[in-house]
């Protein structure tokens, strides 16, 4: 997979479960467990560095002081026996050379800026003492503590309730322009990507299928699966049957030669199971992996109404 | 916003090796592990042993022969030598791996089924019967266990049976404690609401899904015990409370052999041996069974 | 449409909440189900939707009798299921199903797919085992699974295939109303569309009443004739599916309805966002629960409960301030 993101721009990984997003995510942090994964080739260059060059010593330095990460769940990726207020000024103290006096007061500063009321008193409670959503404000707290360059949110609201999931994508996008922060948003809701993403990346079973500029992707999708998964969206207007696409995710366990959608695919031709398609660019800034949409032929969509 | 912070170029993770394959049967992984499959070796040739005890045993076992008593390992036909009564030790070792293996496999058994009843209904009716049950657990558990087979046997007389009913009623809290831990987990699982909502009643949920589903720890907890058994065994010999002469067990050898260490110490060295070869044996294919059941499981 | 087949009415579930110091009395109750009542007419679907700790589940449990109600009656076929027995319980159970949320804990991995399948029929004695294997293969086919799967365990399924397992696990004993606790809520949304629609499908082959709970409102308003809509133990809004939708008297509803995330990225959606979370059911808001979240909360909401009352045709709403707001 390959993608490139600008200071201040958030980009969206959105495949379904098993698709691999969550792996690229860690993979950038370096956070892979090696053996038995590992990264087999390419390189991750964070601004003019090859992360993967890097030393687990150099390593750590930029985990959560110009990367960091937010968690799915708010509920267990907070340690329960310290304080929040701990939490927050370890990471603070961890990457700055500041003293405890500092470190606290701008972890007070960070709770108010996430939208925590009573910041002096709520850094003296212990993580139980929070609901869902303050969890995950203290969680995007801690990530920007040390302004980072680039946030990785991975499943970031997918544990919350819908009116806390539009508080917190509020709040991300309103921190986002204030801290010119990077983000890549890693979900497999639609619905968060149209509301908080410009570029978008679809992944299926560990590759990428196609990747896009948000409005790009959504008046004009290219790859069958994008196609399919635009369906199945449930939306405020949808009647009668829903389009869904048949069958299962493959097992990746087994080898597959040609391209991982095609026996779920509708359009698939014998070359699909014998070869995978490359990733290529079709269109300016628009890239999708499939021998018929290429930049001089074209795929006619069928079934499910394109959008308007 | 043009300056090119970060940028990602082609990376691939191979992410089919990061699953591990599920295929892999408990069996197959049981074999893969070195140690476990000397374990196995060690339980099946004591299973050879015991089953043709008979055929193996170049002597009768009680076949006394005061002439040649305390022979040397090697000294006329006696592979091991003979002990004080001049009988023949590698026979006699051979025949207490019977007993061994009978008081392990039964004692273990007795108390499993027991300690696993009890657990059960601790577990699944909680309330009154959890706190009674449990109760008289910590009861059993405070209490010293050679006491407590010293009393058996005061009342009931040594002999493999009581042997056997002593050790099995020792492990009894054991299982009970282990079982009503998974019960309790298993109880949460969202299958046992499912089959409530179904309309099954009480046994059948604890026998069809509550405890296929606690199995791979009991069957651990079991194999690792019988070893504990072997030597609880022994120990009881040891003390006189096994086993009665002239019957061959280990522990009595063992407690023959304590008075003629320093003249002939083979006696005490090889049924020593045997137990701890024994234990090793069940501890290794015990462990390798519950990294083999489930990887993640504690015991 | 016209039969109503379930009756719920004023049903309550209160726990008591355990203080931690030994000696306390139990004298706080959580409320997760406070005076809740509806009835549900055959061959209809009826959403119940809201957000977590809303009592949406427990409310599921109570009709089905796997807790047992404070206070308050199920009336299913003219019986009231909470003055049952459990025997009588058994034979009630028959006619109502459940399918539950997690597709990966909600089958026995030690058991094969015919086994589960067939447990309904075992437990209620129904045919000759050959009759059940026969039954078996037929609900694996309306499900659209095939019968080499029959022989095989849970854990080689993918989710969407496995909440077919317990579909068909449901359909077993022919059920006339069939319960949804977020069923399709685990499942990407490739295959949530499929369950969906074999949903669907199925409710019009068999005849089938759905109670269909979740948090998602999409999916709500796609599969429901009627919704009702709970925040803390009470239902505030219940009403057609268009009444909900396009005329949302309660802010609450309204606050849900404009939090979904928009479905282009081309529109600019304007909000109502929230403050705060949802309150603790155990320490719920005096008055109306909402007040404290509520925008335009008065004095009144801070103190009397509001009543669901009817606003127009089928359209329930429990606020104090019903038509004062737009």
């Amino acid at each position: 997979m390959s993608f490139d993101l600008r200071q201040g721009e958030t980009i969206g990984i959105v495949g379904e479960s098993g698709s691999g997003k969550s792996v690229t995510s860690t993979a950038i942090l370096g956070l892979i467990p090696s053996p038995p994964g590992k990264i087999e080739r390419g390189s991750i260059v964070f601004e003019g560095k090859d992360l993967t060059k890097l030393s687990q010593d150099e390593m750590r330095k930029i985990r959560g002081n110009e990367i960091s990460m937010i968690f799915q769940d708010p509920m267990t990726s907070l340690n329960p026996v310290f304080t929040v207020g701990n939490q927050i000024i370890e990471v603070i103290r961890l990457h700055q050379q500041v003293n405890k006096k500092e470190a606290r007061t701008r972890a007070i500063e960070m709770l108010k800026l996430v939208g925590i009321p009573e910041p002096e008193k709520r850094l003296e409670q212990y993580p139980h003492e929070f609901s869902g959503g303050m969890r995950q404000r203290v969680m995007i707290a801690i990530a920007l503590a040390c302004n980072p360059k680039l946030l990785i949110a991975d499943e970031p609201t997918t544990a919350l309730d819908v009116t806390v999931q539009a508080q917190i994508l509020e709040l991300m996008k309103k921190l986002q322009v204030d801290l010119k922060t990077s983000i890549i948003m890693i979900t497999h809701d639609l619905g968060v990507v149209w509301e908080s993403c410009q570029k978008v990346l679809v992944m299926y079973a560990g590759n990428t299928v196609e990747y896009a500029n948000v409005e790009d992707l959504y008046q004009n999708p290219l790859h069958p699966y994008t196609w399919g998964l635009l369906d199945s969206q449930i939306k405020s207007d949808t009647v009668g049957k829903l389009p869904s696409i048949p069958g299962n995710p493959p097992d990746l366990r087994n080898e597959i030669a040609g391209c991982y959608f095609a026996p779920r695919c509708a359009y698939a031709q014998e070359k699909c199971f014998t070869e995978r398609p490359p990733l290529v660019e079709v269109s300016l800034e628009h890239m999708v992996a499939c021998h018929f949409q290429t930049a001089d032929h074209r795929l006619k969509r069928e079934g499910g109404e394109a959008s308007e | 916003m043009s300056n090119q912070a970060q940028n990602i170029s082609p990376v691939s993770v191979p992410l089919a090796a990061k699953k591990k394959s599920k295929e892999n049967s408990v069996w197959r992984r049981l074999l893969k592990n070195k140690l476990a499959l000397v374990g196995m070796i060690i339980i099946a040739i004591m299973v050879i042993f015991s089953v043709f005890a008979p055929l193996i045993a170049t002597h009768p076992p009680n076949a006394m022969d005061l002439a040649n008593s305390l022979s040397e390992p090697g000294v006329d036909g006696h592979i091991l030598g003979t002990d004080n009564y001049g009988r023949d030790l590698f026979s006699r070792i051979i025949y207490g791996t019977q007993i061994s293996l009978i008081v392990g496999i039964f004692a273990i058994g007795l108390g499993g089924m027991i300690g696993t009843l009890l657990g059960l209904v601790a577990g699944y009716y909680g309330g009154k019967w959890d706190a009674i049950i449990m109760r008289l657990m910590d009861g059993l558990f405070a209490f010293p266990f050679i006491l407590l087979s010293i009393a058996l046997m005061t009342v009931l007389g040594a002999g493999l049976f009581n042997v056997i009913l002593a050790i099995g009623v020792a492990n009894i809290p054991g299982f009970a404690r282990i079982v009503r831990g998974q019960v309790l987990a298993v109880k949460e699982e969202e299958y046992i609401e499912v089959t409530r909502s179904l309309g099954a009643n009480h046994s059948r949920i604890i026998f069809h899904h509550i405890l296929p589903n606690c199995m791979a720890p009991i069957i651990v907890y079991a194999t690792m015990n019988v070893a504990g058994a072997i030597i609880s065994e022994a120990a009881l010999s040891f003390l006189g409370l096994g086993v009665q002469p002239p019957t061959a067990s280990w522990g009595s050898i063992l407690k023959d052999g304590k008075d003629f260490l320093v003249l002939s110490p083979h006696m005490a060295t090889f049924s020593g041996l045997a137990i701890l070869l024994s234990v090793l044996g069940f501890n290794l294919f015990g462990d390798g069974l519950r990294d083999a059941l489930d990887p993640k499981m504690k015991v | 449409m016209s039969e109503t087949i379930l009756q719920v009415n004023n049903i309550k579930k209160y726990f008591p909440v355990k203080d931690s110091s030994l000696f306390a009395k139990p004298a706080k109750f959580v409320k997760a189900v406070d005076d809740v009542s509806f009835e549900v007419k055959k061959g209809e679907t009826l959403g119940i939707v809201g957000e977590s700790g809303c009592g949406k589940s427990t409310l599921a449990r109570l009709i089905m009798q796997l807790i047992r109600s404070t206070s308050g009656s199920v009336i299913f076929n003219g019986q009231d299921l909470a003055s049952l027995s459990e025997q009588e319980l058994k034979k009630a159970r028959k006619s109502i199903q459940m399918i539950f949320q997690n597709p990966y804990a909600s089958l026995d991995p030690r058991k094969t797919v015919e086994q589960l399948v067939m447990e309904p029929l075992v437990i209620h004695q129904v045919g000759t085992h050959q009759e059940r294997v026969q039954k078996v293969q037929e609900l694996l086919e309306v499900v659209g699974l095939s019968d080499y799967h029959a022989t095989r365990y849970p854990h080689e399924f993918s989710g969407g295939q496995r909440q077919r397992i317990n579909i068909a696990r449901a359909l077993a004993l022919h059920p006339d109303v069939v319960i949804c606790d977020e069923s399709v809520s685990a499942l990407d949304v490739s295959i949530q569309a499929q369950v969906i629609n074999l949903l669907k499908e199925l409710q019009a082959k068999f005849d089938l009443t759905y109670i269909f709970i979740s948090h998602d409102l999409n999916v709500v308003r796609y599969i429901s004739d009627r919704i009702a809509v709970m925040y803390l133990g009470r239902v505030v809004e219940m009403g057609t599916y268009e009444e909900i939708y396009h005329n949302p008297q309660h802010p609450y509803t309204r606050a849900l309805l404009s939090a979904v995330p928009k479905e282009s990225p081309l529109v600019k959606k304007e909000r109502m966002i929230l403050t705060g979370d949802v309150p603790s059911p155990m320490n719920p808001p005096s008055g109306c629960h909402f007040h404290k979240r509520c925008p335009y909360a008065t004095d009144r909401c801070k103190t009397e409960t509001p009543a669901l009352e009817l606003f127009e045709g089928q359209h329930l709403v429990s606020c104090h301030l019903l038509g004062d707001i737009s």
